[in-house]
């Protein structure tokens, strides 16, 4: 970046005899300070309030708002215990696993549908292409809200409310224009020599795809996968929407619940629910970040 | 690359599948359910434009709209700012950058979950972890959540918030800045800030105005943080527009009303991002084949 020298050995003979040169290290070095204490400041204040619900939930509810350390001066698992049986007669491990219900088939027909779209795109000449490009771009620019209500009476029609299939039917269909967008544009940026010596050993592009492509492009497809993971178990409205019997929530909306029904006076069994409810992306984010964000500076900044 | 158009298109025909019946179909059946009055239980009737007539005499629609627009023009100049001056402090060599840009990036992962909502609430409410805090400076407790304008900083604070994904999206522009090109600025003479508003700022602007598209879209359609954090209130000084379509089409099941709501705002959304294409032009500079260097 800023590497204004980058020859080391020259650099040490110059700094001997070049007072300007040395005054510039200097610089340097108290710019990199000032890098680091904004750097340590902001990073602080953006995850403190993360750190202090995981200890809120760990104490008892009258020392949440009395006390801002990080350690619970009375260590008290009520929140946990509490907040896990619910209000309700499930208890939060049904709510975890309605999640995963819908979560599970969303990403696998995301992956699958866009994987296969992309690759049409990407790979051949099809009739109106660009009209189909620009529809594409034009789905990941639109707000869903217009769409709403006609998929609402759809489903209805269809007799699937109150069940999984309207939050993950769609995706059988690639109707998430930016990962296929996405996709492609990584598939473009991919050497196409590999398939084009298959094709002449007579490979047809059903093969082409799965021995060939798929394996390229997995870097792309486990970003995908994160993606629609993350945003599909933060999704709310979706389950908002279509779900409407308790024994079928997932976690967004028992959080909710949960929050409605305390009026927001047990804090540390919401707390401790809440905690619980984003360790998964936690976990899933640290093992896999690098792909996050190669994903998104792809996908993004060679649009 | 492939010539076999018939492959081609069986290889997308799910996306046109889905384009047909998940999104064309329903965005043309708004526009006509807009035009009628409908509550799920009798069918649907025809009334032409009164909907719409409707909404110009409706305090709540100029209401949501404007809380919107107030929202949209808060948060993406300030979240970009931050996100852009973040990339910019991270984008040096220096030991422990990775764990840096792995720390900011988590509140954009999480950020738009109800649980962060219900974290937010926490902070915010009036005996919340702010007022303790500020409290320790003998502040007193301010309804951060029941005041108007505090309510409408509490829930725009959690979107600047999120500003890690855009960062990220920076950091890889800035990344890709030619070294050569600051060399020659500094032989010039050329300051750090010189540097950074006549070689930095123009040569990311694809960069910026990609990200000033993505989030405005998201922004307009800004859901879950209002609806747990506010409920919309007080006085509707939150009530953003999804809140107004959603109360409207699925608490008071008024579907022909919220259909014409959302159709308005898909509107003022389309005419926003065409303003924005069209000013691009003045302010976005594309390098290699687009201008021709």
């Amino acid at each position: 970046m800023n590497k204004v020298f980058p020859n080391k050995a020259a650099l040490s003979a110059d700094l001997k005899n070049n007072p300007t040169l040395r005054a510039e290290i200097r610089k340097q070095r108290v710019g990199a300070s000032i890098r680091y204490i904004i750097l340590l400041f902001f990073g602080l204040v953006m995850l403190y309030p993360l750190f202090w619900m995981f200890s809120a939930a760990f104490k008892p509810n009258h020392e949440i708002f009395s006390s801002l350390s990080l350690w619970p001066k009375e260590f008290s698992l009520d929140g946990f215990i509490n907040g896990w049986n619910t209000g309700t007669e499930y208890t939060f491990g049904r709510f975890f696993l309605n999640t995963l219900y819908y979560v599970v088939p969303k990403v696998i027909l995301t992956v699958i549908s866009s994987v296969i779209v992309a690759y049409g795109f990407a790979r051949f000449d099809i009739p109106f292409k660009k009209f189909w490009f620009v529809t594409l771009v034009a789905t990941i620019l639109l707000p869903t809200s217009v769409l709403l209500i006609p998929q609402y009476l759809m489903f209805r029609e269809m007799g699937m409310l109150d069940s999984y299939l309207p939050l993950y039917l769609p995706m059988a269909f690639a109707t998430q224009g930016f990962f296929v967008f996405m996709l492609i544009q990584f598939l473009r940026g991919l050497p196409t020599d590999m398939e084009e010596a298959a094709q002449i050993d007579g490979c047809n592009s059903y093969q082409l795809l799965w021995y060939i492509v798929v394996p390229m492009l997995k870097p792309a497809i486990i970003s995908v996968a994160l993606f629609q993971f993350m945003w599909s178990v933060n999704d709310f409205l979706g389950p908002l929407i279509y779900i409407s019997s308790v024994e079928k929530y997932p976690i967004a909306l028992a959080l909710k619940l949960s929050i409605d029904v305390t009026e927001g006076t047990q804090w540390n069994e919401i707390l401790a629910m809440a905690s619980i409810a984003i360790v998964p992306s936690i976990v899933v984010f640290l093992i896999a970040q690098n792909y996050f964000v190669e994903g998104i500076s792809s996908g993004g900044v060679k649009g | 690359m492939y010539e076999n158009k018939r492959l081609g298109l069986l290889y997308i025909s799910p996306y046109i599948i889905g384009l047909l019946v998940f999104t064309a179909f329903p965005f043309l059946s708004s526009l006509i359910i807009s035009f009628t009055d409908y509550d799920l239980i009798n069918p649907p009737e025809y009334i032409g434009l009164d909907n719409y007539r409707y909404m110009m005499d409706d305090d709540t629609f100029y209401q949501s709209m404007g809380v919107t627009f107030a929202y949209v023009f808060l948060t993406i100049p300030l979240k970009l700012a931050f996100a852009l001056f973040i990339a910019f402090v991270l984008n040096f060599k220096l030991r422990g950058i990775k764990f840096f840009r792995t720390a900011y990036y988590i509140p954009s992962i999480l950020g738009s979950s109800v649980a962060i909502a219900v974290l937010w609430r926490a902070i915010f409410s009036l005996d919340g972890l702010l007022n303790s805090f500020l409290g320790i400076f003998g502040v007193e407790a301010i309804s951060w959540l029941g005041e108007p304008v505090f309510a409408m900083f509490s829930v725009t604070l959690l979107r600047v918030w999120q500003f890690g994904s855009a960062m990220v999206i920076f950091l890889a522009a800035l990344q890709s800045v030619p070294q050569s090109q600051y060399e020659a600025a500094m032989i010039d003479g050329a300051s750090k800030w010189q540097m950074f508003t006549k070689i930095t700022v123009p040569l990311i602007t694809p960069v910026i105005f990609f990200n000033f598209i993505m989030q405005t879209t998201q922004a307009f359609q800004e859901f879950t943080a209002p609806y747990v954090i506010t409920g919309g209130g007080p006085a509707k000084s939150t009530y953003l527009f999804s809140l107004y379509i959603y109360e409207t089409a699925f608490k008071y099941f008024d579907l022909g009303y919220g259909s014409a709501l959302a159709w308005v705002l898909f509107v003022a959304v389309a005419i926003f991002t065409a303003i924005s294409f069209k000013s691009s032009k003045y302010w976005v500079f594309y390098s290699g084949d687009k201008g021709g260097k």
